[in-house]
């Protein structure tokens, strides 16, 4: 299984990670960061397959992704 | 797979614009330091264009040089301290407008460096100025009808171009619009770093990029415009590779 966390902070809502994602459980949260954008979140961690599409596509590296 | 921030960054947040794809790029080329072992002693050139404070980003030493002159800093590095390694990080308006000059020569040169030449077809800093590679009809701030190529010419295409060019050894053009592409764009990136280890010459590899800010666009609907306008316009692939073709 893997794990996915995101460094919210640094988070700039942009999107990609969410259009990235082949398995659509990305999503931008209704939260506010610290910086005023709508971080990212993940909706089903046990649907994530680790691909680490998300990480990779993040311009910001606010992704970590860690299987275990 | 396991994925965690590079050593190559430092923990500075980067200031580009959400969804800007020059974040990307500074991964790959940090990450591409880290593998190979040689961010202590590396010195990367800053150029003048939104990437200008790359310095802050990169875990290595930085210099920043006068518009355009990237090359040519990186030139006196690299010929004063030929066991660093030295690579420049040049905007489209940096090193195909105001430096096409160094760029060009260091190519004849065929100088020990390593270019990293991201094109996202416009002046971002400024403000969204069309540049020598702003495609066809592209509009832009000061071509707010579509770039008319009867009146300012045609784009630049510096990889064609440098293909021409003898002294050059290694010369690719990536995109960074999907993870496909951003594995093949790190490929590129890391081999053009070998080859500086190896002695074998100068090497630029240009990265097709975004400007959601000011081409007007969504960070996703950027994405599908570089795909469809300027992958098309710019083909991806290798342009020239001395290694590769020596035994032809
Ligand atoms: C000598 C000089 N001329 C002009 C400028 C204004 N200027 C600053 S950045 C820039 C172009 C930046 O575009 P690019 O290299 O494509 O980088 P981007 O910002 O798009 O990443 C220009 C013309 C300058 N700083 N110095
Ligand atoms: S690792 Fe892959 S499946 Fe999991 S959230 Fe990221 S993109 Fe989606
Ligand atoms: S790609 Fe990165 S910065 Fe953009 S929304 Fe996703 S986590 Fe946030
Ligand atoms: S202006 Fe364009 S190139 Fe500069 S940081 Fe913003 S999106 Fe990126």
């Amino acid at each position: 299984m893997a794990k996915v966390t995101f460094n919210e902070d640094r988070c700039k809502g942009c999107g990609l990670c969410v259009t990235a994602c082949p398995k659509k459980i990305v999503q931008l949260s209704n939260r506010m960061n610290s910086k005023g954008y709508h971080p990212a979140e993940i909706t089903n961690q046990e649907a994530c397959i680790g691909c680490a599409s998300c990480a990779i596509m993040c311009p910001d590296t606010v992704i970590t992704v860690q299987m275990k | 797979m396991d994925f965690k921030k590079t050593k190559g960054l430092t923990d500075a947040p980067l200031h580009y614009c959400p969804g800007c794809t020059h974040g990307i790029i500074h991964r790959l080329v940090a990450e591409s330091l880290e593998e190979l072992g040689v961010l202590d002693r590396t010195v990367g050139v800053a150029s003048v264009g939104c990437s200008v404070f790359t310095y802050n980003y990169f875990n290595c030493d930085m210099v920043q040089a006068a518009h355009g002159r990237a090359p040519a800093v990186a030139t006196g590095i690299k010929r004063a301290r030929p066991d660093d390694i030295v690579f420049t990080y040049q905007g489209d308006g940096d090193l195909a407008a105001i430096g096409t000059a160094e760029t060009v020569h260091s190519a004849a040169r065929n100088e020990n460096i390593t270019i990293i030449f991201v094109n996202n077809a416009i002046y971002g800093m400024t403000g969204g100025q069309m540049a020598p590679t702003t495609l066809p009809n592209q509009i832009t701030q000061t071509s707010p009808y579509g770039r008319d190529v009867t009146v300012v010419g045609y784009p630049v295409k510096v990889c064609e171009m440098l293909s021409q060019v003898d002294g050059a050894s290694y010369v690719e053009r990536v995109a960074v619009n999907n993870v496909k592409n951003i594995m093949k764009a790190k490929k590129a990136i890391k081999k053009a770093f070998q080859n500086q280890i190896e002695g074998k010459g100068f090497s630029l590899i240009e990265v097709l990029s975004t400007c959601p800010t000011n081409w007007g666009k969504s960070p996703a609907d950027a994405i599908k415009w570089l795909d469809e306008n300027m992958a098309t316009y710019y083909p991806l692939g290798v342009y020239k590779d001395k290694e590769a073709t020596k035994n032809d």
